[in-house]
């Protein structure tokens, strides 16, 4: 503390001081005085609940379409259920327009334009996430239960077994085997995203980052410890994925 | 037991079963050969839709499988199928790829189940991998096992999808056993197969097939000793 503020107005007075000093007192100043870092600390949490809700909302999206999305592609030909198809077509201009544009210009759309009356910009960013995520999830998914070999849906139904009974029991635990390291991809991508919403207000850890910035002057610092939380965020989660992969693998003993 | 009549079935433009009639009845042995891409797979799996007739009906004990309205679940349970490629499941234990199907259709209690399941493995003499997964067996092993799976559902007939086409030499016998044990006790059976010594011995009528059609059909003994159709003599010289 008072070695700060005495390297601080020698940096001041514009005499000459050692990089380290300088160093001290930049990141003394983004960290910890006025306790900046508890500012950071609380945005984490705001960042992890916006993934978390973010992710709820994409897993939800992404099983409900690729589900209807599947089945539909999966019909006998000539017994084409309406609404099925219905539902098909609507999920597949939703996964169109929601990949083939910016998320950028989605939160933009959606803070600025859909949702302009809302003051709670973190929830429209987390809700924008959320679709955005819903789609690839679902594709995610979809490609999870079309690669699977045919011969395990053949095989569930020649014992008898309807289509849903057989995607349930015997499809899906597969398939959610192999797409785990995809779906932990997109969560991790996610995770990153939600750095994005600070675009339409949402009050994140680059938002907090902006504050201490505002008020220091200082970019390096505030920028490179937001950088530095979201990569041991990342690696935790990284580790966490692997522990349950892990896991999924010793129950099938192949 | 299966009458079939007016079968065709395309994929895309190309004709796989061209206009076939038939009548299998109960205890018969059908084994059906002949060159690949003749169609005799498809035969077998449009038996129990796995593959959906383009024209022509299939009545399977009085119910017109092609019948849009029909029950097809009910009719798969009374027609066991076993594949090429086995396709057991690979995340269950051998026991839950048997009980799974029995006990998910109400059929038969959790215990029930397994104990037939073990009866049935025992006959297999695989008893003592009930616990295991599949992908520790060898593919004898594995075939005995998919043969067992579907005789746990109780079927009336048997449909073999060339059963020990993917198999090792050494490993046929022992799947070819299994199935003879289950024609002598009288099963209903279906067999595409390249085993002309099973077909010869087992079988109670032979299907020739190729182009889509069923060229020559014989028992097998006097198609084997004396084939009719040009096709089938260049056949039966290439593979005997």
């Amino acid at each position: 503390m008072e070695l700060y503020l005495q390297w601080k107005e020698l940096m001041r007075s514009g005499a000459d001081v050692a990089f380290w000093q300088s160093f001290y007192v930049k990141f003394y100043q983004a960290f910890i005085e006025a306790d900046r870092w508890k500012q950071y600390l609380s945005r984490v949490g705001t960042t992890l609940l916006v993934t978390a809700i973010a992710l709820a909302i994409g897993v939800l999206l992404g099983v409900i379409v690729a589900s209807v999305r599947t089945a539909h592609a999966q019909q006998r030909p000539g017994r084409h259920n309406p609404i099925l198809g219905l539902f098909n077509a609507i999920f597949n201009v939703y996964v169109t327009v929601i990949r083939g544009t910016p998320m950028m210009v989605q939160l933009l759309i959606m803070g600025l334009v859909i949702f302009k009356t809302s003051n709670n910009y973190t929830m429209v960013g987390a809700l924008t996430l959320g679709i955005n995520s819903g789609a690839y999830v679902s594709e995610i998914i979809r490609g999870g239960l079309m690669s699977l070999d045919a011969g395990q849906m053949e095989a569930g139904r020649s014992l008898g077994l309807g289509y849903l009974p057989t995607m349930i029991y015997i499809v899906v635990p597969q398939a959610f085997k192999a797409i785990l390291p995809a779906l932990g991809n997109e969560f991790i991508v996610l995770l990153k995203d939600t750095s994005l919403i600070n675009v339409i207000g949402g009050k994140e850890l680059v938002y907090a980052a902006q504050g201490v910035m505002s008020r220091t002057y200082e970019q390096m610092f505030p920028l490179f410890g937001v950088a530095a939380i979201y990569l041991v965020l990342v690696i935790i989660f990284t580790w966490l994925l692997g522990l349950l992969e892990r896991r999924l693998r010793k129950s099938d003993r192949r | 037991m299966i009458d079939v009549s007016h079968l065709t079935k395309y994929f895309g433009d190309n004709l796989v079963l061209d206009d076939i009639s038939e009548h299998i009845s109960p205890g018969e042995k059908i084994v059906i050969i002949g060159p690949s891409g003749s169609g005799k797979s498809t035969f077998l799996r449009c038996l129990n839709l796995l593959e959906i007739p383009s024209s022509g009906s299939i009545t399977v004990d009085g119910v017109c499988v092609t019948d849009p309205k029909a029950d097809i679940n009910a009719v798969r349970r009374s027609l066991g199928m076993v594949f090429q490629h086995f396709n057991l499941f690979p995340h269950l234990t051998v026991m839950r790829n048997l009980t799974l199907a029995p006990t998910k259709l109400g059929l038969m209690s959790k215990d029930e189940a397994e104990a037939e399941a073990l009866r049935l493995l025992d006959r297999v003499g695989l008893k003592d991998k009930a616990l295991e997964y599949p992908g520790k067996l060898s593919g004898g092993q594995k075939q005995r096992i998919a043969i067992v799976r579907a005789l746990a559902m109780k079927p009336k007939m048997m449909l073999f999808d060339e059963p020990t086409s993917a198999l090792d030499p050494e490993m046929v016998g022992e799947v070819l056993t299994v199935m003879k044990e289950l024609a002598d006790e009288g099963m209903t059976m279906a067999v595409v197969t390249h085993e002309m010594g099973f077909a010869r011995e087992v079988g109670t009528r032979l299907f020739f097939m190729d182009g889509g059609k069923i060229l020559e059909q014989n028992t097998p003994a006097a198609f084997f000793d004396d084939p009719q159709q040009p096709r089938a003599k260049e056949f039966l010289s290439k593979v005997l």
